[in-house]
């Protein structure tokens, strides 16, 4: 039993099992933001990993192709982001300025609000780019010295927050623009936002596209060097 | 599916060769934005370098090769699959979580609101004082 629960299929598959079934569930939920597949496939895996004894290493040994996907996966990424800027040509001024604004405010409030809560180092640095896309975030956080696991989590629950709220939120700012809407939603919560902002307007989805890709790249330029000043 | 009969219609999607050499560039661009990441005085990730190097690469030459679409495609279409090695991580912040979960969590409600909201209004009133100049 050992040697199958350590075999490197063994952990590889049922991580790909997991997913899918994380997929099929999300699918019957009517894609909504809280049962995004990531979760339900953490949520299936930790008690597998917990009952077989099983170490995360261990697991993580097995599972270390699908991981390895992941960097040429954030290098793809251009490929959408192009697509993306091409909605920015009719407002990119105020955009942009929206964007250096917005983008500070998603890193500066993280930081600030954590350290008010007597969060650790550690948290901070993996929660400071928790509003952009989890592989940009994740390359991040690992390279700044967050933990890439706990930026994983926490930027996911970003996107979810963001998703549940955004509606609300917009009728209680009085937002009624489809394309402030949109930029606001893809800036702060990524792609989990932005699959709830293409469920309100295909407009609203494409400027949150828009704001998702640009925050990414402000992100990942301002990030690591806001950090070598930033008194943590 | 052999090569030598000549298929009735021509494919629509991307070759199997197409995606290869998708993948291969993809590969190529992490590669190099390791070695750009290097070079910097900040800590840029070498898949970001990689990242923003196919970006600039694609707005100079005005469009996507289609290998690297059709590679990307493929890759971004699950990409939640990627995060889940890593994320299962979290089973060792236990610790971690027990204290400071609660503190985690308002932070990011609050600081998702305010960025969404701060976000949205910053564009309404530079939007609004533009239509008052019209």
């Amino acid at each position: 039993m050992h040697a199958l629960l350590t075999h490197p299929a063994c952990w590889l598959t049922l991580t790909l099992l997991a997913y899918l079934v994380g997929l099929s569930m999300h699918k019957r939920c009517q894609r909504s933001a809280w049962s995004h597949p990531l979760i339900i496939a953490v949520a299936l895996l930790l008690p597998l990993l917990w009952l077989s004894g099983i170490s995360y290493p261990q697991y993580f040994d097995s599972a270390r192709p699908i991981h390895l996907l992941l960097a040429p996966a954030t290098v793809a990424l251009a490929v959408p982001l192009y697509a993306n800027l091409a909605h920015a040509r009719s407002m990119l001024k105020p955009l942009l300025i929206a964007l250096v604004v917005g983008g500070l405010c998603g890193i500066t409030s993280a930081l600030l609000i954590g350290q008010l809560f007597g969060l650790p180092r550690e948290a901070l640095l993996s929660l400071a780019p928790k509003s952009v896309t989890t592989p940009i975030a994740m390359a991040l956080s690992g390279q700044l010295g967050g933990n890439v696991s706990l930026s994983a989590a926490v930027v996911i629950v970003t996107g979810v927050i963001g998703a549940l709220s955004a509606s609300p939120l917009m009728r209680w700012l009085g937002i009624r623009d489809e394309a402030m809407q949109g930029f606001a939603i893809g800036l702060s919560s990524h792609g989990i936002g932005m699959t709830r902002a293409f469920q309100i307007s295909t407009r609203v989805g494409a400027f949150s596209g828009l704001g998702m890709s640009l925050n990414g790249i402000f992100t990942s330029l301002v990030l690591p060097l806001l950090m070598m000043v930033w008194p943590l | 599916m052999s090569n030598t009969s000549t298929p009735p219609s021509p494919p629509e999607g991307p070759t199997t060769d197409q995606v290869l050499t998708g993948f291969a560039i993809l590969l190529a661009c992490w590669l190099l934005g390791e070695v750009v990441s290097t070079l910097l005085p900040f800590a840029l990730p070498g898949a970001v370098a990689g990242m923003l190097l196919l970006l600039a690469f694609c707005l100079i030459r005005r469009h996507v090769p289609k290998p690297i679409e059709a590679a990307g495609r493929g890759l971004l279409d699950h990409l939640s699959l990627l995060f889940v090695p890593a994320a299962v991580g979290l089973i060792d912040q236990g610790p971690l979580l027990s204290v400071h979960g609660p503190g985690l969590l308002a932070t990011l409600v609050l600081s998702t609101g305010i960025t969404m909201a701060i976000t949205a209004l910053t564009l309404k009133w530079l939007l609004g004082r533009r239509k008052a100049e019209d």
